[in-house]
């Protein structure tokens, strides 16, 4: 295990992102079941949250002044298990324990089970809803402390979602940072084919919010963008981060059947082998 | 944060006590809400467009810093609640009970409850005493919606008095909490010298033939059944279930013991409410017969709320011939 330290060294968080996927696949693999896909897409961006922007603690979790990350697209639990382990908030061991029965690890992230986790997600449409209230909350309380809420395209089709955005907005929740993980496919097929999402960026500037759109995939882009979200002071940034689903590997990426299938032995080996190779 | 330094007007405000006042519940909430606000700065009142029916507003325009008007969005507001509450705030959000139980139902599931977030949803205009609205405006069903959430607590105040401590409580207490607020006028129930607890039912007298329970407004008419029963010889006791979860098992079988008949009186559906919860409860403890009195699987219709009371059979008289009818 590397330790944990911040930094915005990009080839040292690319190094790290590389980790967090091949240990996403390892315990996908052991668990037999999980969603592959959109862990994988969102891999840099959680990366460049915890191993560079967000002021947290892991030793601390509960410390006050923290930067909050909600994980509206529960179903990415993968992803956040395998940072919060990476970044020393529970021992590596446990993320073998996934999905089985007695673990912390739940299929969908429960905050009353692992500290790390603010709030149970796993419902879609839910965190943007929760994370302003958070950041009004904690805007209230005098603290400085931001919110960053990860929500899926496909996720943006639940009317509370824009609920959610008209409120912030209305609101002017300057300290809420909301990404979309654009990979543009959901459990039933493309979005564009299931349900048109499209132009999302477009959509979000309708509703009053500083709209960024990026290479989900680009750490330089990454960390500018929260960087450019954090001097706005009047309204809540969201960033539109295009992403390929199942980045990381061929056998998953861009394939709408890798939403909640876990890779078999054979596919992880191949897919440690490309990602490895893949300086 | 610090708390105001207005103790002093708080305390003025909390000594004007509702005991012995008429008063719609959802009024005595909003009185209540107000001395709160003045007491504690981490109250924070959520409402999604209906502050002056909520009686939210007096909260809003004294601390306007810490209202949120979401607009008419409940699944918004219940979680924006959530919020707040993992800021270490305490929100109390409200709408009409139809839509914070029934719109929002998976967002309390799911945000609130799975998460044990300290959040009160305190809703008004529940039962058929909504009146002239209609069905759509009518919530029946909300007790059960609640009652089946793991770790939910059930509050039903049953009148102005009993109001205002149970949102005191309500703030105490750290996690979800359900209150269940009526649009009508209340009549005072409580004598001044209660103390209300959560989790604790207030048998009047104890009756040694019949137990009527009671919860929400429908405890005035139990009291008024109760003493109808007794000018014919009948000695019915009536017990105010004001918490109906965690359910009072003590107090239901203090109350029933070596009674033939239990009756259970509230404006919600038979199903899954108050007379839900005792079925339940007696049933597998001390089995007797425990007629419901409630809506019948049916939905409301307009009305005043007087009209509503006679149309679906939940008055005084309705209750003492339920039980004359029944006891044979």
């Amino acid at each position: 295990m590397t330790p944990f330290k911040q930094t915005r060294d990009t080839a040292f968080l690319r190094e790290r992102a590389k980790e967090v996927r091949i240990e996403i696949l390892k315990m996908l693999n052991l668990a037999g079941s999980g969603h592959t896909g959109g862990s994988l897409s969102a891999a840099d961006i959680v990366t460049a949250l915890y191993y560079c922007k967000m002021r947290h603690n892991p030793f601390n979790p509960d410390w006050q002044e923290r930067d909050r990350f909600i994980l509206s697209k529960g179903h990415a639990a993968p992803l956040l298990y395998v940072v919060l382990a990476l970044t020393g908030y529970f021992d590596m061991a446990v993320l073998s324990t996934l999905r089985k029965i007695g673990s912390p690890l739940q299929g969908h992230p429960s905050s009353k089970l692992l500290k790390g986790v603010e709030v149970s997600t796993g419902s879609l449409g839910q965190g943007l809803s929760i994370a302003n209230g958070l950041a009004m909350g904690l805007r209230i309380k005098g603290l400085s402390s931001r919110v960053y809420c990860l929500l899926g395209d496909g996720e943006i089709q639940e009317g509370q979602v824009w609920e959610a955005a008209m409120t912030a907005s209305h609101y002017r929740t300057a300290n809420l940072c909301a990404i979309v993980d654009n990979n543009g496919l959901q459990i039933d097929g493309r979005c564009a084919e299931v349900m048109k999402v499209d132009p999302i960026a477009e959509k979000w500037a309708a509703f009053g919010w500083n709209t960024l759109e990026i290479d989900g995939h680009n750490m330089d882009e990454i960390l500018s963008a929260f960087d450019r979200a954090e001097q706005i002071n009047d309204k809540p940034t969201v960033i539109v981060a295009k992403t390929t689903k199942g980045k990381g590997s061929s056998i998953f990426e861009d394939k709408v059947q890798y939403h909640g299938v876990a890779p078999t032995r054979d596919e992880l080996e191949f897919a440690l082998k490309e990602l490895q190779g893949n300086g | 944060m610090a708390n105001r330094s207005l103790e002093q007007e708080g305390s003025k405000v909390t000594q004007e006590s509702l005991a012995g006042k008429a008063i719609a519940t959802r009024d005595a909430y909003g009185a209540a809400l107000y001395s709160l606000g003045m007491k504690d700065d981490r109250i924070v009142v959520l409402d999604a467009d209906l502050s002056c029916s909520t009686k939210t507003i007096k909260f809003a325009k004294a601390f306007p810093e810490r209202f949120f008007n979401v607009g008419i969005s409940e699944q918004d507001m219940v979680c924006t609640a959530g919020g707040f509450a993992l800021a270490g705030l305490i929100p109390f959000a409200s709408t009409f009970a139809v839509f914070e139980t029934g719109r929002a139902w998976e967002q309390v599931r799911q945000t609130i409850a799975y998460s044990s977030l300290n959040v009160k949803l305190a809703a008004t205009h529940a039962g058929i005493t909504v009146g002239e609205d209609g069905a759509s405006h009518q919530a029946l069903e909300d007790i059960a919606l609640m009652r089946v959430i793991p770790g939910m607590t059930i509050l039903v105040p049953s009148d102005g008095y009993e109001t205002e401590q149970f949102v005191t409580l309500a703030a105490e207490y750290d996690g979800p909490v359900y209150i269940r607020l009526g649009r009508a006028k209340a009549e005072p129930v409580m004598p001044s010298d209660y103390r209300a607890e959560i989790g604790k039912g207030y048998l009047f007298e104890k009756g040694s033939e019949v137990c009527i329970i009671a919860t929400g407004m429908m405890v005035s008419e139990a009291l008024r059944a109760s003493k109808m029963l007794s000018e014919r010889g009948i000695s019915a006791g009536v017990l105010n279930l004001s918490t109906i979860k965690p359910l009072d098992q003590e107090s239901i079988n203090q109350g029933v013991q070596g009674c033939r008949l239990v009756v259970t009186v509230e404006e919600h559906s038979v199903i899954g409410g108050l007379g839900g919860a005792v079925a339940e409860f007696l049933s597998e403890h001390y089995p007797i017969k425990v007629i419901r009195i409630g809506t019948k699987d049916t939905f409301g219709c307009s009305g005043s709320p007087s009209e509503l009371l006679r149309n679906f059979r939940l008055t005084a008289e309705d209750i003492s011939t339920t039980v004359i009818d029944r006891l044979g």
